[in-house]
């Protein structure tokens, strides 16, 4: 036993001293082809489902930015409001949990443009329906910054009166959808827009005119901008401020459809919806983080993706896997005749074998700090900077440390079996033939 | 004492329809301490022969004994084993591991034996001097001549002070005054009590040794043993 524990002590010593060797004196082109096959399949293991995760990460980092806030309140499925929106409210003005909050008042509202030019009644008017958003201005920007979506125009503010902001997919320029709806033709900032309510808390009519049915009610608005998002929310929706969202709906409720609650640094999401749910306002509403609000569907793609960049990745991994074990092969190969002289001079076959394991450690840690280092000093950064433009999202690069350590252990004991293995191939031919080589 | 007793030693290569028989039966005696040359015409089984009395192949049949050790009782991890502590081996063509230098090819097996780097180091170095070589210990094979790197592998072979020496037609590369260099160190570590077995084809590198077997057909034709000069 203590023998054998020797033998392996200076077996190691010696296939230290070949590996270290045969790396610095060995061909420096050989070095560098297996450390770049190392590197781009650390690479390729990292960035394909990185890449497929973060698209969507993209566009839940930025569900959660633009719209839903860290935790969502929304309505109970079998209600039209937040039941007590007041007392809500003052407790989250309470709490240190809660950085800041956004109300938003919510319902159905059909908008049209260009009806002074309409010369032709007979034909349909250019009209959207929309819907229409009641917020306070100030708090909205300060949870959403809802001002970074201007592509045109200005912000709304709080003590104006009569101003809409338009989300961008109503509008023929913009519009990606105009084959699915007929969006408004030229309207610009400045431009007057008709907007109709029908919607549910519509108690009264304030339309005088009386020219439609008693539940709608008509207000013209002046666009102040236009926001664009790739979140369906902001561009899919026309925002005027509360105030204005009450004067047109008539709505005297104080309940509001979505709070959207920014949280305080060092926080988890779902302990400030614990606390939340611990004053029983679950039972007013409905509370969800970021991630429980995202759209189920999406967050089925997002693990789609990921076993697809898996897949993907993994397909990478057996053809480098192959490429390293063909690489040594032929290096070990070429080689022969030395390791036939280093058993027949009585180097232990351990010793060789270990020599080329060492190289092949060598090789996988040098290639993914390579690796790492282009994915982390160099692609988060640069596409967190640049995202990738995509129809529903800004995607990003996800390689979240811990999945990428797995992923590297992967490639490591692959990388040590596919060194191994061809060692141990010609290490085991007979001694005499490897060293006249026949 | 003989330090390798072969009883009807046979080796055959190939096997079912074309079988060669290189050995056939062949007996031998070495006395530790000598110096033995084995001649014979090329195909004779020269190489053969010592491969198989220097643990490097395994006889077909017959009896190998190897200072003392029934050799073909031996299993692979114990020959390698064997070989590392009892034997020493020149090769023709040198042999040396071309990514390592002079003196980390000669300390090779001094490390494999559990020496310290140190020591290694300081015996490797002794081994180099003795043979001429120093100042050349950090050349690497690619930088030495013939000649050089032929004496680095001797280096090689006795800085374990081995039982025994083979060498295997170790000129036969070399020019005249590298042979005649490599044959003076076989002589000088014979003279030191260095038991050697030598394949050569020059009768002139013959005339130091104590003995010298010719092979014919894979068996000893003639088996001349000079007579030691009296002092
Ligand atoms: N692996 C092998 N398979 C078949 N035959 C072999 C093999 N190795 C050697 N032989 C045959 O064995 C015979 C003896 O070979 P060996 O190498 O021992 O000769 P040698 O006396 O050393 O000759 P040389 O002086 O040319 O080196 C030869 O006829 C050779 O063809
Ligand atoms: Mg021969």
């Amino acid at each position: 036993m203590f023998r054998k524990f020797k033998k392996f002590q200076t077996s190691l010593v010696v296939g230290t001293l070949l590996a270290k060797r045969q790396i610095t004196r060995g061909n420096f082109w050989i070095n560098l082809l297996i450390i770049g096959i190392m590197t781009l399949t650390f690479l390729s293991l990292v960035v394909i489902s990185g890449i497929l995760v973060g698209l969507l990460e993209g566009s839940f980092q930025a569900n959660r930015e633009r719209y839903s806030g860290d935790v969502f309140i929304s309505t109970l499925a079998d209600e039209s409001s937040i039941q007590s929106t007041g007392m809500i409210q003052s407790t989250l003005e309470s709490l240190p949990i809660v950085q800041d909050f956004t109300v938003r008042y919510k319902s159905g509202a059909t908008i049209e443009a260009n009806y002074r030019e309409r010369r032709d009644f007979s034909a349909l008017p250019n009209s959207v329906g929309v819907n229409i958003v009641g917020i306070d201005p100030e708090r909205e920007e300060s949870v959403t910054g809802l001002s970074e979506s201007l592509v045109e125009g200005q912000m709304l503010e709080s003590d104006e009166s009569g101003y809409i902001l338009l989300g961008s997919t109503f509008i023929r320029r913009y519009s990606n959808f105009s084959d699915l709806f007929e969006p408004l033709d030229e309207v610009y900032p400045g431009d007057r827009v008709k907007v109709s309510v029908t919607g549910k808390g519509l108690t009264f009519s304030s339309d005088l005119s009386g020219d439609s049915t008693a539940s709608s009610n008509t207000q013209e608005f002046i666009v102040k901008g236009i926001v664009k998002s790739k979140v369906d929310e902001v561009s899919l929706a026309a925002f005027v401020t509360e105030s204005d969202y009450r004067r047109l709906t008539g709505d005297t409720s104080l309940n509001a459809q979505e709070i959207a609650i920014k949280k305080a640094d060092g926080y988890e999401d779902q302990y400030v919806k614990q606390v939340l749910v611990s004053y029983g306002f679950s039972n007013l509403a409905k509370i969800q983080t970021a991630a429980e609000a995202i759209p189920k569907f999406l967050d089925d793609i997002k693990q789609t993706f990921s076993i697809l960049g898996t897949a993907i990745g993994g397909i990478g991994l057996v053809v480098s896997a192959i490429t390293i074990f063909i690489v040594i092969y032929i290096n070990a190969l070429t080689r022969r005749k030395f390791i036939g002289i280093l058993k027949g001079i009585g180097i232990s076959g351990t010793a060789i074998e270990i020599a080329y394991v060492l190289q092949s450690v060598f090789y996988v840690l040098i290639g993914s700090l390579i690796g790492a280092l282009i994915v982390y000093g160099l692609l988060v950064p640069v596409i967190a900077a640049n995202p990738i433009d995509f129809p529903f999202s800004d995607g990003i690069l996800v390689a979240d440390p811990l999945p990428t350590f797995n992923r590297f252990l992967i490639l490591f004991f692959v990388t040590v079996i596919a060194g191994y293995l061809p060692a141990r191939l010609i290490v085991k031919k007979n001694t005499l033939d490897s060293i006249l080589q026949r | 004492m003989a330090i390798i007793s072969v009883k009807n030693l046979i080796k055959t290569y190939g096997n079912g329809e074309v079988e060669t028989k290189v050995l056939r039966g062949l007996n031998l005696e070495i006395n530790s301490g000598e110096f033995v040359a084995i001649m014979g015409k090329s195909g004779a089984g020269k190489s053969t022969l010592l491969y198989q009395i220097s643990l490097l192949d395994r006889p077909t049949d017959g009896q190998v004994i190897v200072d003392g050790v029934d050799i073909l009782a031996l299993d692979e991890d114990e020959r390698t084993d064997f070989r590392l502590k009892h034997l020493g081996y020149i090769f023709q063509d040198y042999a040396l591991v071309p990514e390592l230098n002079a003196i980390e090819n000669v300390i090779i097996p001094l490390l494999m034996e559990g020496i310290s780097e140190d020591e290694a180091k300081k015996r490797g170095t002794e081994s180099l001097k003795e043979l001429g070589l120093d100042g050349k210990a950090n050349n690497r094979p690619n930088q030495l001549s013939g000649g050089e790197q032929q004496r680095v592998s001797i280096a090689r072979a006795i800085v374990q002070n081995p039982q025994i020496l083979f060498a295997d037609e170790p000129t036969a590369n070399l020019d005249s005054m590298s042979s005649a260099a490599v044959i003076e160190s076989l002589k000088r570590l014979h003279e030191k009590g260095q038991t050697i077995v030598m394949v050569t084809h020059e009768e002139e590198y013959t005339v130091d040794c104590d003995k010298v077997i010719y092979l014919i057909d894979g068996q000893v034709a003639e088996e001349r043993i000079k007579q030691k000069p009296l002092k």
